[in-house]
């Protein structure tokens, strides 16, 4: 097996990745980066969020609001020490990223433009019309072809993390393209691998976000963190699940029921604001959580519209005009003309909540290191204890970028003064993932469908894991996770070539996903209360004389993980009530 | 509720196996698809039921992450974007022309991947400063200039519609000389004459014999015909200025 | 059991029959050799008119021809299609921005049909057609 030496690797090359490759480019010219993804750069899927992402920037907002609005949109899950380094953090990124070349939108004096998302109180989303992920994916893709010491490894599939001494020292990876293997011997590996929503049957995410860093992370020892909060995003299209971003809402746009009524004012998001004039941190702008529960109770009571897709809301932004809609909102014109056949200048959307993101991943602290040293997590993949129980939409794409670099500048502490590698033990660890690869190949006795053990899955995922959940449902979540598990072990490939071996890869990432979802199920069966993101019809309130902490869910092989739970760093706020009514304002 | 329309989709999928094959050959599939679906979805489809070794690039499936490139009908279309019922028939569907096929739909895209990096995309500034002197000014009609060259998801499909780039592989090809473009018609860049070397120059815009299929083809509105006749022009006027102008220098 | 590459070579001679917009590409650049033939017969006339008034009689003579005739027919399609082609084009070459907004394509096109309009009654002006 060839290795290849390198500083540091840096696993998946979206928005974290290549801000943490730039970042070490930067920082100390000398190092070798690299930068090793399953898919090229810009495929990465950073490049599908819509909205924008959130930084103080304008005078009549300020960092205790933003402070505020994270923590609180958070339902107190967060670690305060964490949003306090993020939101200072992020105006520099964003500035950053506009000093890359960002086609940010901008005021007419010139200045960048920001608008209003849900669950902050002021307008602080920095946009690039809805395609922001995608101009900030290739602004930072494009930024760093200028930089000679990032050695790019495109579609080389991560498999293992080499462990030795205690320390993570590099990864082993296949080549797409010729199905042989490399190990990268690495003085520091960071992960940037993405979350893992494709675990579910309906989800806005694309099919590459499968988990695979979290789980590898995982199976060398790294706890994942409070994976039982699942974001469901409240507006995707009932076909394909594809993403109508928030900003739809920002600029305006209501949700309505089946009798007209704009329902949110029904579950504490009231009263009713005039339409086409939306309020900050109220009705349309509420958070996620709160307005993806409330389409579940207008499902129970029967006030869905029927659709040929299924029990719907819809979506109304007719009011904004066609000429506000293709300036802000062109790709969610596009996306529902085409996928759906609707025309959102004319007609309003039938929409429902989708699962969209993982608020959970890799543990890590505000240095981005996990528990294991030399290893560093950033984005989605990782759980830094920002987004605590509930995530606050534009706020993921600034912590690609914050915790991208920092996982950057704590690997360059990290790898000061290292003691010499123990290359034969490398090389041993090499073996052993070369053997499981052979095994999977060479697999006579297999019995398992690859696509039958993931529809399984993903059914499971969907009936007992969803917006609401019960102790009968995610028990039957969590025995059913882990036998699929179990017969995962038997799994047959169908295809037994080298070259672009999709069968294979499918393989390896259902492994993932089924890792990463027996996390997310005995997670949700542990904590008995409701906090953001997770909501249990049996413990219908937030227990924070119990609950108030992150869970941990360490691998334990083919047996049930170990949960145990980590204190909230909570500095100045604390656990108060979330008001999204705008009333009393 | 009416329930979705169903539909017997024949695929024929050009497949390339380098382990077994010296050649390319057509296997046909025949797959119930919903009437709404697209291609990638009866492939998807096919995968999952019918065959498992049939191998194709895909990720985000709403025409943003640029990996499902492929000939649907002899078009290059993203195959998440290719809806069936545009079709009748039989589809057929190849890999990306101008691209070598390292298996069944799945194309090899170094080429393209190495041209991008040498038309250097990227700000280099007119004017350094720092963060903390806050962004460059730009105003919403500076943006304007060249945000539709911004678009540019790198599919690859104007590159397998350009028969100029199927004829000369040197040609540094559409998507790649808009980034170009893009970046010198930013207010913050002052970048174009770095640029102009790669650019400028035979296998730069000059290649180009303006065809327009890049434009018709485009999936993000690019407009690439459009980004490379703006080229021609200003290099044609740096031409001048610097040799029949005297003291000239472009 | 590894890489292998296959490239499927463009055919030099007969690509453009692969796709109607290839098709219509050529026939824009077909159009350029009556153009050309145009030029060399121009070239040709004005040696004629340096050779003296016999000369220049019979090359006037030869225009008249019925073979002439068919040619001037078929140069003059060609090169109304090859202006329609380049003023269609000019829209891509010459984008005109006005604030934030890009004047219509239909625009910049249009006045270049205009202008050639104009131009031509000119040069017909000036050459004694009315």
């Amino acid at each position: 097996m060839e290795t290849i030496s390198t500083d540091v690797a840096i696993i998946g090359a979206g928005g974290a990745g290549l801000r943490a490759a730039i970042a070490l480019a930067e920082t100390d010219p000398t190092l070798r980066i690299a930068l090793i993804s399953k898919v090229y750069p810009m495929r990465s899927h950073t490049c599908a969020a819509e909205g924008g992402a959130a930084g103080v920037i304008k005078p009549d907002d300020s960092f205790d609001m933003h402070f505020d609005d994270t923590v609180g949109g958070g339902d107190w899950l967060s670690d305060q020490d964490c949003v306090e380094y993020f939101i200072h953090e992020a105006p520099k990124e964003l500035l950053q990223l506009e000093h890359w070349g960002c086609p940010w939108n901008r005021e007419a004096d010139g200045s960048v433009a920001v608008r209003p998302f849900g669950g902050m109180k002021k307008k602080r989303t920095w946009f690039a019309a809805d395609k922001s992920g995608f101009h900030i994916l290739h602004t930072l893709f494009q930024t760093s072809l200028q930089f000679p010491s990032i050695t790019r490894y495109d579609e080389y599939y991560a498999l293992d993390l080499l462990v030795d001494d205690g320390r993570c020292q590099g990864v082993t990876a296949m080549e797409m393209r010729s199905g042989e293997l490399r190990q990268f011997h690495a003085k520091a590996v960071i992960i940037a691998g993405g979350g893992a929503g494709r675990m579910f049957p309906f989800s806005t995410n694309g099919a590459i976000k499968t988990g695979d860093g979290m789980a590898m992370a995982y199976r060398a020892g790294a706890p994942l963190k409070d994976m039982e909060f699942v974001q469901y995003h409240p507006t995707g299209l009932p076909n394909t699940g594809s993403l109508l971003t928030e900003a739809c809402r920002g600029e305006g746009g209501i949700l309505v029921n089946k009798h007209g009524r704009r329902y949110l004012q029904d579950y504490g998001m009231g009263p009713e604001t005039p339409v086409g004039q939306p309020q900050l941190k109220t009705m349309e702008l509420g958070p996620r959580d709160r307005v993806s529960q409330a389409y579940w109770h207008e499902l129970q009571k029967g006030n869905t519209v029927t659709t040929q897709w299924g029990e719907c809301v819809l979506l109304d932004m007719r009011h904004l005009g066609e000429k506000k809609i293709n300036e802000r909102l062109p790709l969610v014109r596009e996306l529902a003309e085409a996928y759906l056949g609707v025309d959102i200048v004319k007609d309003a959307v039938p929409i429902r909540p989708v699962v969209h993101y993982m608020m959970g991943g890799i543990s890590t602290n505000t240095a981005a290191a996990t528990p294991l040293p030399g290893l560093f997590a950033a984005g989605e993949c990782a759980c830094v204890s920002l987004n605590g129980a509930n995530r606050l939409g534009s706020n993921s794409l600034v912590e690609l970028l914050v915790f991208g670099r920092r996982a950057a500048l704590s690997a360059i502490d990290h790898i000061q003064n290292l003691p010499t590698a123990n290359t034969a033990a490398l090389n041993a660890r090499a073996e052993q993932t070369q053997q499981r690869i052979s095994e999977l190949f060479s697999r006579s006795d297999g019995t398992e469908s690859m696509s039958g053990l993931r529809r399984e899955m993903m059914d499971t995922m969907e009936k007992n894991v969803g917006i609401y959940r019960s102790e009968e449902g995610l028990q039957e979540g969590v025995s059913k996770i882990h036998e699929l598990r179990q017969r995962y072990q038997r799994v047959i490939l169908t295809d037994k070539s080298s070259v672009f071996n999709t069968d294979l890869f499918q393989a390896l990432e259902l492994g993932s996903m089924l890792d990463c979802a027996e996390a997310v199920t005995v997670g949700a069966l542990a904590r008995k209360e409701s906090r953001g993101a997770h909501q249990r019809l049996d413990y219908v309130e937030r227990d924070d004389k119990n609950f108030l902490c992150h869970t941990m869910v360490h691998h334990q092989g083919l047996d049930v993980p170990r949960v145990d739970y980590l204190d909230v760093v909570i500095t100045k706020s604390p656990p108060g009530v979330r008001d999204y009514s705008g009333d009393h304002k | 509720m009416t329930p979705l329309k169903e539909r017997l989709v024949q695929l024929e999928v050009l497949r390339y196996n380098p382990d077994t094959d010296t050649e390319a050959h057509f296997q046909r599939y025949e797959v119930v698809c919903q009437e709404e679906w697209v291609v990638l979805d009866a492939l998807n489809k096919v995968k999952a039921d019918i065959d498992p070794t049939l191998n194709f690039r895909w990720s985000c499936h709403m025409a943003v992450c640029g990996s499902c490139g492929m000939m649907i009908n002899g078009e290059p279309k993203l195959s998440c974007h290719a809806f069936l019922r545009s079709y009748e028939g039989v589809i057929r569907v190849e890999p990306l022309a101008h691209f070598p096929i390292e298996r069944d739909l799945v194309t090899a895209p170094d080429d393209f991947m190495e041209k991008l990096k040498r038309v250097k995309p990227y700000i280099i500034p007119k004017e350094k400063k720092p963060i903390s002197e806050g962004e460059y000014k730009q105003t919403p009609a500076q943006l304007m200039k060249f945000r539709q060259y911004s678009m540019c998801i790198n599919c690859m499909l104007c590159y397998a519609a350009c028969p100029e780039y199927g004829l000369t592989p040197d040609f540094i090809g559409p998507a790649a000389l808009t980034l170009a473009h893009r970046y010198n018609l930013d207010s913050r860049d002052g970048g174009r004459l770095a640029r102009q070397e790669v650019v400028a120059t035979h296998e730069g815009v000059w290649d180009c014999t303006f065809v327009g299929a890049c434009s018709e083809v485009c999936p993000a509105h690019v407009d690439p015909a459009s980004a490379l006749q703006q080229m021609k022009i200003t290099s044609s006027i740096d031409w001048i200025v610097e040799h029949l102008i005297p003291g000239g220098k472009s | 059991m590894s890489r292998n590459p296959l490239v499927r070579e463009v055919p030099p001679t007969t690509w453009f029959f692969r796709h109607p917009r290839y098709l219509r590409y050529m026939s824009r650049e077909i159009t350029c050799i009556f153009i050309a033939a145009y030029c060399v017969m121009l070239v040709v006339g004005l040696q004629r008119l340096a050779a003296g008034p016999a000369a220049w009689d019979g090359f006037l003579l030869a225009l008249r021809s019925a073979d002439s005739i068919v040619f001037h027919l078929l140069a003059l399609a060609a090169a109304l299609y090859h202006a329609a082609t380049w003023f269609n084009a000019t829209q891509k070459a010459m984008p005109i921005q006005i604030g934030e907004d890009f004047v219509p394509g239909s625009v910049i096109s249009g006045a270049h049909y205009v202008a050639w309009a104009v131009l031509s009654i000119a040069v017909l002006y000036f050459a004694g057609a009315f």
